[in-house]
């Protein structure tokens, strides 16, 4: 029995690594996407806020009030007449907040701003009083308002700015919070495309039913495709964690025992679930339907790329039931927050009780012919 | 015997795909399921397979059933299915030897197979990269790795050139020599007639006849052909009178004629010579045996490739 089983899962390896774009997509493009958003997140650089000023004069309609030439709360002046006047202000972490300043009409302005040119557009003076005009649910818009009130209301610029000290220890970056959730996106895939949608391509190439027409045990075979794309995914989150470790200096607080315990739990639902999914599965359509409305659910709701705890308080219970939610809170507060065993026990006993059931069901109906 | 089989039936919603279906294959045995496409061969040898589970009836396989002895018969069986895609990026040698792993097989015995199926030379090459007629021979290759008693072969050269037809042909006979018990699928009258002695017509589910091809054509009909077609009328009473004529037809729609005779070398001069009298030119003319085609289309009013 190890002799097939042995067998079995060299011929999946030989399959997997001999086809390149599958390879591409196991161990590549996980990386890739956590080096685009690590860096897309991590490497600001100095943010640029570009404000519409309106002339409520038609004699001065192109030009920008005098006002924001005296540079009471900015450290300096730039003006250039392409790109309007820029104030830069404040400075924190090698940072600053800047302020590109361009005359428009009123309707030049609306029309900027909803084109996403701008943050907002302002009338008036500061001894008269400003009239912002912005989206009060943007959350630049809002933040831009915001920073402008405060560095007009500052009398020069020796007066200090407020201080922002960014928090850069290990767990707080957004790269902390995206590596974990790859992780667990990557054994969801791993499961559901891997088993699941292998099992149904075996089907629709009859390969399937010439199997079971063998001495072969069914269950032999299920375990050797679990067992297969068990081992590959653990080398993809092997190689995911080397690179974030190494490129973002991401380390792992938590117990790795308590890591091995979450990874095979989840890989233990996701197996179940790609088995249920593709227990019926006889073409392609119904195949990729299938697998595309389990995942793509959990790929939006639960959480990997942003935070879950921004939808309706109402969803929350019901995200955090998600296989994929349990996954990636439990890798994410080992990795970050260094979270106990013994915090990570519920989860993973849920995560192994959907498997066991999802395996239980799929192998019922599961078609081999 | 090593096949017994009693009133099998099967049906899929309204398509009764197997009726009433009674059969028994002896030992060392080759039997020939003749039939065009939908005339339930496939679904009835799948039953004999264990692919796929009868309505009704019962099969016997040296004397067991699959209910019970399902493990036991898979070792005994070899078959091939109708299209089976194998893997693709597994070369020749790795196929043979993941379904050699099946049956507990040496790797040596893989290498035999190479040889018997005459893919020494593609041994190493993906299965991505064989011709049709090489993955059908890879597909026997696998059906034979475990040297079963009985082979069944589902349509092994449908969609394959001539030659690639002959030699999985050749590859078979040699194989049948060995004593194993051959049933095979086909709608090619030339490959039941050439590789089994006994033939099974079916078709909608039921089998029409059985026997050798001598047997049937005894059985279910006389004569043979001159089909003709011409440019005038022919004297139809003097046809009829023609010594030899068994019957006479014509197709309105091809405009060919066709007379069944009792010997074509006595009976076609004297037709000639009528033509000949009666000022009429010949445009074409065919003479041939019955076969077993002619005597399907008899049976069932459809020919063997529809």
């Amino acid at each position: 029995m190890i002799k097939i089983l042995f067998t079995l899962i060299l011929s999946q390896f030989k399959i997997f690594f001999r086809e390149p774009g599958v390879v591409f997509w196991s161990f590549g493009f996980p990386l890739l996407i956590a080096w685009i958003l690590g860096i897309a997140f991590a490497n600001k650089g100095n943010t640029l806020h570009t404000v519409a000023v309106v002339n409520e004069s038609q004699d001065t309609i192109y030009s920008l009030p005098e006002w924001l030439f005296e540079k009471s709360g900015a450290d300096s002046t730039k003006y250039n007449p392409e790109s309007g006047l820029e104030w830069q202000v404040g400075e924190f972490n090698g940072k600053q907040t800047r302020f590109r300043f361009k005359s428009m009409n009123e309707d030049e302005a609306t029309i900027a701003l909803k084109r996403g040119k701008i943050s907002l557009w302002l009338m008036g003076n500061p001894a008269a009083g400003i009239k912002y005009h912005f989206d009060i649910d943007n959350t630049e818009s809002s933040l831009t308002f915001l920073l402008l009130e405060k560095a007009f209301s500052l009398k020069s610029s020796t007066e200090p700015f407020s201080e922002i000290r960014t928090i850069t220890m290990p767990g707080s970056r957004y790269i902390d919070f995206l590596i974990p959730g790859l992780m667990a996106m990557s054994i969801m895939n791993a499961c559901l495309w891997g088993v699941g949608w292998s099992l149904i391509d075996l089907r629709i190439k009859k390969l399937l039913r010439r199997m079971v027409a063998t001495p072969l045990r069914k269950s032999l075979f299920l375990v050797s495709h679990v067992l297969n794309r068990m081992i590959l995914s653990a080398a993809e989150l092997l190689l995911l964690y080397g690179f974030a470790y190494y490129y973002f200096g991401i380390i792992i607080q938590g117990s790795l025992l308590a890591l091995l315990i979450v990874f095979l739990s989840g890989y233990v639902a996701f197996a179940g679930i790609a088995v249920l999914i593709s227990c019926r599965a006889q073409n392609t359509h119904s195949g990729n339907g299938l697998i595309n409305f389990v995942t793509l659910p959990m790929f939006v709701l639960s959480g990997i790329f942003f935070n879950y705890q921004k939808f309706p308080d109402w969803v929350t219970p019901y995200v955090e039931l998600l296989p994929l939610t349990m996954l990636a809170n439990s890798l994410r507060g080992i990795i970050t927050e260094g979270i106990s065993l013994y915090d990570v026990i519920l989860p993973s006993i849920g995560l192994v009780g959907i498997g066991y059931v999802c395996f239980v069901l799929g192998l019922k109906f599961f078609y081999w012919h | 015997m090593t096949i017994e089989i009693r009133n099998l039936c099967k049906s899929f919603k309204d398509v009764k795909a197997v009726q009433n279906v009674n059969l028994i294959v002896e030992s060392g045995e080759s039997v020939a399921l003749l039939g065009p496409n939908g005339a339930g061969k496939t679904t009835l040898v799948e039953m004999i397979e264990g692919v796929q589970y009868p309505d009704s009836g019962e099969i016997h396989i040296l004397d067991r059933s699959w209910e019970k002895d399902e493990n036991i018969l898979r070792k005994q069986i070899g078959i091939a299915l109708q299209e089976t895609r194998f893997l693709e990026r597994l070369t020749v040698e790795e196929t043979l030897n993941l379904f050699a792993s099946f049956y507990s097989l040496e790797k040596k015995r893989t290498r035999e197979v190479i040889e018997i199926i005459q893919l020494e030379s593609k041994r190493t090459t993906w299965v991505l990269h064989l011709s049709g007629g090489q993955r059908q021979r890879l597909a026997l290759g696998v059906a034979i790795l475990h040297s079963p008693q009985i082979l069944i072969l589902d349509e092994p050269t449908t969609g394959l050139d001539p030659n690639a037809r002959r030699d999985l042909w050749k590859i078979l006979e040699n194989f049948k020599a060995t004593g194993t018990t051959l049933i095979l699928t086909t709608h090619y009258m030339e490959e039941a007639q050439y590789l089994c002695e006994r033939i099974l017509m079916m078709d909608q589910g039921k089998l029409l006849a059985e026997g050798s091809l001598k047997d049937l054509l005894d059985k279910f009909g006389e004569g043979d052909f001159i089909e003709y077609t011409i440019d005038g009328i022919l004297p139809v009473e003097k046809v009829e009178k023609i010594p030899g004529v068994l019957n006479r037809s014509w197709d309105e729609n091809k405009e060919v004629g066709r007379l069944t005779v009792k010997q074509i070398s006595k009976t076609l001069p004297l037709f000639l010579q009528l033509v000949e009298n009666s000022s009429i030119s010949l445009t074409s003319l065919e003479c041939r045996r019955r076969t077993l085609d002619d005597l399907f289309l008899a049976m069932s009013g459809r020919r063997l490739d529809d």
